[in-house]
């Protein structure tokens, strides 16, 4: 692409990357979560697919695949955390630990990110298997049929 | 003969969707509401989350949420399976 695209490609990288993580790192407080801000990030590969090419971001789809096993792990061994009393019980809401908090009050309230137990913890897993998941199937697409893909 | 009852079809279906959108359930007024009370009653004290649609995609519909992430898994498995690398 030309030097135009490429520059606002870098401009616009750490701002879709921030949203993205904002998204995630949010889910349980503001609309989204990890399905929406992993999209997110997934459409900065797409981006850089586009601008680059594909053959530049081979390496990345081994990551790709670290990404999608750690977040799918993640995911279910915090389902079962809470086998004690059933799977996928919230044993981290309201222990006063890691994103233990009560909320403020009930009802309308500000918002306190190191509340809601194991959601934050199962948005950022999920996040990374949607970033992975759709990111490696764009790399996958753009380098279908090429002789260096 | 065809053509008449392609077109019987067609009628029917047409007020059928016509009557379907007359007699529509009002929208906002859900004929039981039971579940919608209880998870905007408690779902800010039992999850301690501000945001009631993710306590219930992770915690209350947690294995829905299990099976989604299984549906993607399975969707990028299907790609990468059909865009391999072939020799010859």
């Amino acid at each position: 692409m030309s030097v135009v695209v490429r520059t606002v490609t870098r401009v616009i990288l750490p701002v879709a990357l921030a949203f993205g993580a904002y998204v995630i790192m949010h889910g349980h407080l503001t609309p989204g979560g990890g399905f929406q801000g992993g999209a997110v990030i997934a459409s900065v590969v797409a981006l850089l697919v586009v601008v680059y090419g594909g053959a530049r971001l081979k390496g990345a789809k081994g990551w790709f695949a670290v990404l999608e096993d750690v977040g799918a792990l993640a995911f279910v061994l915090l389902a079962f955390l809470g086998i004690g009393a059933t799977f996928f019980r919230n044993v981290l809401a309201g222990s006063g630990g890691l994103f233990g908090n009560p909320v403020p009050q009930p009802g309308p309230n500000p918002g306190d990110l190191n509340t809601a137990g194991t959601l934050p913890l199962m948005n950022w897993a999920v996040g990374l298997k949607v970033i992975a998941g759709l990111g490696s199937v764009v790399l996958l697409l753009s380098l279908f049929g090429r002789e260096d893909g | 003969m065809k053509r008449w009852l392609f077109g019987a079809a067609f009628l029917v279906l047409v007020g059928y969707l016509i009557g379907g959108g007359i007699w529509l359930h009002p929208f906002g007024v859900p004929a039981r509401d039971e579940m919608d009370r209880y998870f905007i009653e408690n779902a800010q004290a039992e999850v301690a989350a501000n945001n009631v649609v993710t306590s219930i995609v992770f915690d209350y519909r947690g294995f829905d949420t299990l099976g989604e992430a299984t549906v993607l898994l399975a969707a990028v498995v299907g790609v990468a399976l059909v865009l391999r690398k072939v020799k010859g």
